[in-house]
Order: structure tokens, then sequence, then C-alpha cells
């Protein structure tokens, strides 16, 4: 659906989407932050609130639903992105939201999270990574960084993290961006996008869990180095980033380049020039791995925003189309038809 | 007869025939489904009734002249009302040596076999695993044979078309066929024009088939291998059009007839699965019907994106088999527990795990009834036969939206694609099926909408769907306050809850028709059965009826919740006997339910029961 901007639209106000159901998550939970982000967004859109189906999984974050005053639907382990696709193709004027968790959305929904993706089902997915399971209580998650110790991994954990981002990019899909839960604005901006994207568009979110994993995105959130840390993502301009925006990167064969502005200013014109629309997702991997050397800014924002169509949008033509040559269907002679006899 | 030329025939005896059954066998590429399947076309535009039996392998392409790659198809024919494809062939057609040896232990003592010597070489002996040729000796003295070497008359039919070996080949089976349409007295102008239809875009192929077709035909009529011609009159039918119709075939029309009845589009979500996805395949092809046709990356996504569409407003439904249902069971708890329409086909085939992909079997009934976590009751109920799958689906999406609840349709693959003539509904006598979303009929809006407020009759809760201004509601798979849907974990009201689902569910039992039952009231034995039995049950106890035993038979349509009625039938019994194609799971669930002594009669062979067997049952309890 696409938000409307006329006379007409309904306004409201962040209250018109808060539902009468008792929160229920830990005091200081990010999760909170996010749902005030979110509930502005909303009632900014433009959009009807019964046009809003919002889908999630199961987990603390895929609560999400029950704290909104929209159409709501908590369902089981990692397969919101299917239900919502079934909410989409069954009406496809209603705008569908998935909220979902690290391990509901990369762990037991690994595969729907995939298909929903390359098909480009127009869905905004909302992906809060605390690189933790909270709900059960603390057990590390397919994104927490390896050697992560919990209650499951005693002695740390094994496997390699997956990257939302990279995995999304990797999928195909057709808007992909990161956020933080407690960068109000940046969070409010990057989910308006996303309600803006005709497509499938996968959001996700640094969550802190401050009961299991507190911390997790400290080096990035915390008020001292925030500026040093988060490298903003912007369409058609330089990457740049730091208090004084004196840090940038440059590309160099096939990796990113650390260029100090102030020890090179000459070089300020060597900058890479951010370039959402890139196909590939190319560019998009290439910033990703920059967070691997913890000297690193972390990149946020809009990693890939292309206009493709949708699966939705295609199922449907294909009924139009079915009907325009065949007429709509008729019953009695689809009985009748083919090789008959009458007694 | 549509051949006849000029040539001097032999003489022969006609003989009229009440039943014939016949089978088809040869290796899985010699075309015996189409064989058979024309035909069954044939003996229904003759007017006869009719039942058939595919049979074929997992592998698509079992090594060539393996006895894992014979492919079957039986069908009998006959001038008066049957139920079931047969129990022993009369004819035998086997195209080579494996498909002589896998069958040839069904023919009955006496029957006609009609051998294809073209496939006894050397090497198919071998792969068959025959020593010496079983053409040779002894071995067939039991039965009439007529071996011809069919590979030999079929490129010599198409000699001068500039066919490569391989390709003239391969229109062997029409020989075969136009063979037995001579024997049947049989026309073979429905064959040709499906074959000038079939191969259009190939005028090479529709010449040479329609030239092996009569060859074969002209080829009988010519020689004396044949003695007698044999004639089927037609069946004695109810008054009315009919066509020939597959089980799937007829499930899918059911599902575009409950689109039509109750007003609303189809939304079905499904994986690929043998004996199911024919469903899959026809409802695609009806996109003009409003039906959307989603093939999900696994049959999870298949049910929960079906649910997602029954909460937007569809008829959501899913079509599988058993292994497909394993998969989808934590989804049909939430369709419980969210109380939505939905529909669950089960085209059941061997199990357990992958099992006998291709073959039949009943032994899902449990997993269709219990096997879920928690208290999460779902109707259950199956089709009859191949045209009643029509009925039976129009009959699951009436309770999926009536109850706002799951529903599980149980098929098998015996009926999935076996056929039979369907004497065809008009639309319009067809009932309607009521939809009410909350919101759309004119009320008030409520200031407080309740999304488990429910009807009194039926105890189904309103079905709001997005989009409904001032209806925007919460649901989940989590335990929710009575009325509110909110979020609950007080102990008293989940036990409520939990009984609010199962008086639901147990409503059904008086809001279906009583079971079908034939027979004297007070009959000693009552036969009970469900699901594709229906066809050997009924033909089982109508001969022991004609023999004078005290039998009757019940069916079960309504599997789950027993319907009302069922109850005194068997109580009143002397002995219940339940044929089952499983090891006794409907045999168990009445034990549980009525503390009646019933006695089962398993069978898992991955075939169905004959009549026969049942009937040897019968006598042995009377
Ligand atoms: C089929 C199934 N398996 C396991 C669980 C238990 N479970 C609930 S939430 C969860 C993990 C949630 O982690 P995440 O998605 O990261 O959400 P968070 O709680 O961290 O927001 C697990 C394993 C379940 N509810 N269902
Ligand atoms: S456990 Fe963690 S993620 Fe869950 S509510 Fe508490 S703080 Fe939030
Ligand atoms: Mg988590």
């Amino acid at each position: 659906m696409t938000p409307t901007t006329e006379a007409t639209a309904p306004t409201y106000t962040k209250k018109d989407f808060e539902s009468d159901q008792t929160i229920r998550w830990c005091p200081g939970c990010g999760d909170y932050a996010i749902l005030a982000t979110v509930q502005s967004v909303l009632a900014g859109l433009g959009i009807p609130r019964e046009e809003f189906a919002v889908v999630s999984g199961i987990g603390c974050s895929s609560r999400f639903p029950y704290y909104l005053s929209t159409y709501g639907f908590h369902s089981i382990h990692g397969r919101a992105p299917a239900i919502a696709t079934g909410v989409k193709l069954a009406n496809p004027k209603l705008s569908v939201w998935v909220v979902t968790g690290d391990g509901d959305g990369l762990s037991i929904g690994g595969n729907h999270l995939l298909h929903v993706l390359r098909r480009n089902v127009d869905l905004k997915i909302l992906m809060f990574n605390n690189r933790i399971y909270g709900l059960t209580k603390g057990q590390y998650s397919p994104t927490s960084e390896q050697g992560k110790v919990t209650k499951s991994t005693p002695y740390g954990s094994v496997d390699n993290p997956v990257d939302p981002v990279n995995f999304a990019l990797a999928a195909g899909a057709t808007f992909v961006a990161r956020s933080v839960d407690v960068f109000r604005q940046h969070l409010s901006d990057t989910v308006a996008a996303a309600a803006m994207h005709r497509g499938a568009a996968f959001v996700e979110i640094y969550q802190n869990c401050n009961i299991f994993n507190d911390g997790a995105f400290e080096s990035l959130t915390a008020k001292a180095t925030r500026e040093e840390k988060a490298l903003y993502l912007e369409h058609g301009q330089p990457l740049r980033y730091g208090p004084e925006k004196s840090m940038g990167f440059a590309l160099k064969g096939a990796s990113l380049e650390k260029i100090d502005l102030k020890q090179h200013p000459e070089r300020e014109k060597d900058l890479l020039i951010w370039d959402q629309e890139e196909p590939s997702g190319t560019l998009g991997m290439l910033a990703n791995h920059l967070p691997k050397d913890p000297a690193n800014p972390v990149p946020l924002g809009i990693f890939r925003r292309l206009e493709k169509p949708t699966f939705d949008a295609g199922m449907r033509a294909q009924i139009d189309a079915a009907r325009a040559k065949r007429g709509p269907g008729n019953l009695e002679k689809l009985l009748y038809s083919g090789t008959t006899w009458t007694v | 007869m549509s051949q006849s030329d000029s040539a001097v025939r032999p003489t022969r005896k006609v003989e009229t025939l009440d039943q014939v059954v016949i089978r088809f066998a040869g290796d899985s590429g010699d075309g015996m489904q189409l064989t058979g399947s024309q035909f069954t076309n044939t003996a229904a535009l003759m007017g006869n009734d009719l039942a058939t039996l595919p049979d074929f392998p997992a592998e698509i392409r079992a090594p060539a002249g393996t006895l894992a790659g014979v492919s079957g198809f039986q069908l009998r024919f006959s001038s008066y009302d049957i139920h079931t494809p047969g129990d022993a062939p009369d004819v035998l057609v086997a195209m080579n040596a494996a498909a002589l040896k896998v069958n040839l232990g069904d023919l009955r003592a006496g029957g006609l076999l009609i051998v294809n010597t073209g496939g006894f070489g050397k090497k198919e002996l071998d792969m068959a695993g025959y020593p010496k040729s079983p053409l040779e000796g002894d071995a067939l003295r039991a039965y009439r044979v007529v071996a011809v070497d069919l590979n030999d008359l079929t490129k010599r039919a198409l000699e001068g078309l500039g066919l490569s070996m391989k390709e003239a080949l391969r229109c062997k089976n029409f020989f075969a066929l136009g063979v037995c349409c001579w024997l049947f007295s049989r026309p073979l102008d429905p064959t040709e024009t499906w074959i000038k239809s079939k191969f259009a875009k190939n005028e090479q192929m529709v010449e040479a088939n329609l030239r092996v077709l009569r060859a074969g035909f002209n080829f009988a009529d010519t020689t004396e291998l044949f003695q007698t011609v044999y004639e089927v009159p037609p069946a004695a039918m109810p008054k009315g059009t009919y066509r020939n119709v597959m089980g799937n075939e007829a499930l899918s029309m059911g599902f575009l007839a409950a689109s039509e009845l109750s007003g609303l589009e189809i939304f079905l979500g499904s994986y690929p699965i043998t004996p199911a996805s024919d469903i899959l395949h026809t409802l695609a092809a009806y996109k003009n019907f409003g039906v959307t046709t989603f093939q999900a990356e696994d049959e999870i996504a298949a049910i929960t994106s079906a649910i997602g569409a029954s909460y937007a407003g569809k008829i959501g439904m899913t079509t599988t088999s058993g292994p497909g249902v394993a998969l989808k069971t934590e989804a049909l708890g939430l369709a419980v527990s969210l109380e939505l329409p939905l529909v669950l086909v089960n085209v059941q085939r061997g199990g357990p795990s992958t099992g006998l992909p291709t073959k039949t079997e009943q032994a899902d009934l449990f997993q269709a009834v219990l096997g879920r976590n928690g208290e999460a009751p779902i109707p259950v109920i199956a089709a009859a036969s191949p045209s009643d799958c029509f009925y039976a689906a129009i009959e699951a999406v009436r309770l999926a939206i009536r109850y706002m609840t799951p529903v599980i349709l149980l098929s098998d693959g015996y009926i999935a694609n076996g056929s039979e003539p369907w004497l065809l509904p008009k639309v319009a006598d067809l009932p309607k099926i009521e939809v009410r979303f909350a919101g759309q009929n004119g009320e008030p809006t409520p200031a407080n909408f309740l999304p488990y407020l429910r009807d009194e009759k039926t105890l189904a809760r309103p079905w709001a769907v997005p989009g409904t201004p001032g209806y925007e509601h919460r649901i989940g798979g989590i335990e929710k306050a009575d009325k509110t849907g909110s979020i609950s974990y007080d102990a008293e009201n989940h036990e409520r809850m939990c009984k609010l689902r199962q008086e639901k569910v147990n409503r059904i039992a008086s809001d279906c028709p009583p079971p079908e039952f034939e027979g004297d009231e007070d009959a000693d034995l009552v036969v009970l059965g469900w699901g594709s039995t229906h066809g050997a049950i009924t033909g089982a106890v109508r001969q022991a009826r004609a023999k004078g035993l005290s039998v009757a038979r019940c069916h079960l349509r309504h599997v789950w919740p027993f319907p009302v009625g069922l109850g005194p039938i068997l109580k009143r019994a002397k002995k219940v006997l339940i044929p089952e194609m499983n090891l006794g799971q409907l045999w168990r669930l009445v034990r549980s339910e009525y503390l009646v002594d019933a006695i089962s009669l398993p069978k898992v062979q991955g075939r169905p029961f004959t009549s026969s067997e049942i009937l040897e049952k019968i006598q042995s309890l009377s």
C-alpha cells in the first residue's frame, strides 16, 4: 500500500496506535524505544489504521503486535513471513508488517525470510536483533558473536554468526537497512523509508536486551563514542563519519580503505559516494564488512533500495489476465466440460 | 465399430458379459496409464459403470525392464452398479517379462493373458529374474494365452513413416489398445479423437498412433488368435449427464464449487508431494475463478500462508500427504487456537516416513484426530470415492466457515488417482455456504469489539478481517481470555477455553447427516468403514446379503467427532467389523468411545481391499 498524502488522509497521533494491552517487556528493554518510534511512524503515514496488519512470530520482540492498536497477529516461531505472505496475497490493499527477532527470523524462520525477500513480497520486515534468545532466557542466537558464553554454551559458542544485512542483500531484498533502538530519529527515518518502499523492505534494528545480553551494542550507542562509531550511509553522499566528519572510506580494489581527512585533505575526492541503488549488493556487503575490524565504525542506514516488480502484484496480475482472457470462471461449464455422456 | 475392411474375417462367437476386469501392465515408459485411461474413457462413453486402479512406481523412470519399473492400470467395467476396480483381473495385458512376473499372480485362473513376446528377449527375462522364458513349457497352462510380438507388428505398421526405431516402439501401447478395443467390441473413435487433439502439434505422431491403433484392431480382427468377441452392454445408470472423474480432479472442482457457494475466493498454499500434487496443478490452471495458488517453500509456509489468507478473508486451504501433515502440525494447532477457517487435505499414502509414496493407505487417521500438542480438536471428514471428493470438499469448507475451525479432509492415493463415472450435479442445486464478516452487514460498530465472543448455536467466533474499520484486534497462539482475546495465563480461563474449543467441535456431531446405513436395522453384523473402503465394503455386504447373511454396513463421512447416530447403530449390532487400510485406527477410536468390542480387519499392503477379502471375513463371523 502506498502511503497517501491527500487531504483526505486520516490524521493520527502516536496515541492512536497504542493498544490497551499491558506491556510485558522487562523494564529498560530496547523494545520499548522501538515500539514508541514505530507507533509514531505509523501514525504519520496517512494510511487508515484498519489497513495495517502486523504479523509476528515468537520471542520477546514478537509480542509487538499486541501493543499496537492495528490488526495484529502473533503467530508461531519463525513463520511470520509466510503468514504475512498469505495476508498480502489475499488482500494486496493492506499494509502488512512483520516483526521478528534474530532467532525467530534467522534460526527457525530463516528459510521463510529468505523466500519472502527473494520473491519481493510487499512486506515491511523489522528484525529486532539483540544477538540473544530473550524469551527463552538467554541462549546464544545465530547472530551472537563467536565464543559467546551463555547457559547453553558455557564454553563459548563455536559457530560463525550470520549477519542479517548480508543475509538480506544476498537474498536479493529490494530494501535493506539497519538502525538502532535508541537512535530515535534515525530509526524513525529508516522505518518510514521502509514503509514507503514498494516490495520486501528489511530493517535490522539493533536492540539491547538488558537482561541477557546487556551492552551488546554499547560501543556504538554510548553517548561518548557514538559519533566515532556510527557510519551513516546517505545516498549520493561520500562515506564520512566521526565527530567532525573527518574520517572516510574510499574504494580500493575489492575493499574499503580508511582515510583520515585531517592528515590527507587532498584525498577527499577519493571518498566513495554511497549508492543505495547499486543492484548487485556488492557495495552494501563491502560497507557491512567494516565492523569485522573493531577499529571501524558500524554502517547504519539504507544499504540497498531498488524498484522491482512485487510478488503480490505479479500474482494478482495473473488472475486478472486469466479473467480478461477466459472470462470469470463458470462452474457449471467447467463441470460439464470434457467428455460427457447422457443417460 | 468404426473399423471394418473387406478382408475375409473368421466368424466368431459373440459372448455377452456383465463385467470385465482388465489390467494393462508394462514398463513405466510403455504408456500403460495412458492406455488404461483411454480404454476407460471409451467404456464410460459406452455407458458402462466402471472403477479404475492405477498402480505406478515411485520412480519416474526406474530402469527399463526391471520389476521396480512396472506400471499397471486396472479397469473394471460392467453392465451393473459396481463399487471397486475388481478383485482378480479376467484379462492381463503384459508388455514385457517383468510386467508378467509382477502381475501374473493376480490373474484369475482361466483368465485371458495377452503377452507381448517382443518384451521377452534374453535381457528382459534376466531382468525379470526368469531363468527361462515362462512362455515356453507349462508355466502358463492355467490361462488362455495369446502371445504376439507387438514390437514387431508395431514396427511393421509404421514402415515408411520415417520414424526411428525408438519412436516407433513407443507407439506399441496403441497396438495393444487396438487389440483390446476389438476384443471387447469398443469403437476406436474416442481414442482417435483424443490422439488427434493430444498430438495436434505433431502430425507425424498423429499419423503414427492412429496407424498403430487401427493396425492392432485389424490384426485382432483378421488373425485367428481370438475365438470369441465379447460385449459388455451398458449399465442401467440413473438418468443424467455423466463424466469420468478422478478423485483429485473432483476435489479441486469441489473447492471451486465451495468458492462459488460461499462467494469467497480460494487461497491454496501447497508444497508438491505425491499423491496430492495434482490438486495444486488443477487449481493453478483455474486462475479465472479467482484462485490464488501459492507454491510455498515448504509445507510449513504452505499452511501458514493459508492461515494468513483466511485471516484476511479468503478460504485458506492446503493440500498435502502424510509427511507434509507432520510438518504442518504446529500450524494446525495455531489455527485451532486462532479459530480461523482452514481446510487441510491429506491425500494419504503408505507410511511411516517416506513410506510408499505412490501406494494407498489410511494410516493417518490417528494423526488427523490426535496428532497435535495440547487439547487441539479438529473435525475430520473423509471422501469415499473419486466423485465423492467433490462433495467432501464442499462439506469441508462449509464446516470450516460455519465453525471457524480448521478441518482435515482425508482422501487417499486410491481414490485420488482412481476414477469412476460421476452423475454431474446442477450447480443451482448445491446448498449455499453462508459467510458473515463482522462489520460488513450494516451493524453498528461496537465500542469494544470482542473477537472471541461466540455464536450461541455454533460457538463460532466472529470473523473480522483486516481492512474493517473499528474491528482492529489482536489474535495469537498464546492462550487468550474468553471474549476479549487478550493474552491470559489464568488457570480457570485456560480450562474454560479448552472446553469451549472442544465443545464447538463436538457440536458438529449433531450438525451432520446420520451415518450412511444399508441393510436391516437389526442385522447381526454391522460392517463399519470410513473413506475409500466404501466401495469394497458395499460390494462385500451386498454379496453377503444376497447369500442370506444378516449383515448391514455403515459408512462415516464425518469421521471425527463421531456423528450422533453412530452410537445406537453400534450398540444394537451383535458384532461390529471394521475393515481399514491400517492396523486398526478407527477400530481403537470406536472401542474407546463406545466400549464396543468391535473386530478389526486390518490391511496395510499399499493396496485397497478387494470385496472378496471382506466377504470372507464376514462369512467367518456369520
Ligand atoms: C517451535 C518452537 N520452538 C521453540 C520455541 C521456544 N522459543 C520461543 S522464543 C525463542 C527464541 C527467541 O529469540 P529471538 O527470536 O531472538 O527473540 P527475542 O526473544 O530475543 O526477542 C525460542 C527458542 C517456541 N516457542 N516454538
Ligand atoms: S528478556 Fe531481554 S529482550 Fe526480552 S523483554 Fe527482557 S530485556 Fe527485552
Ligand atoms: Mg533475540
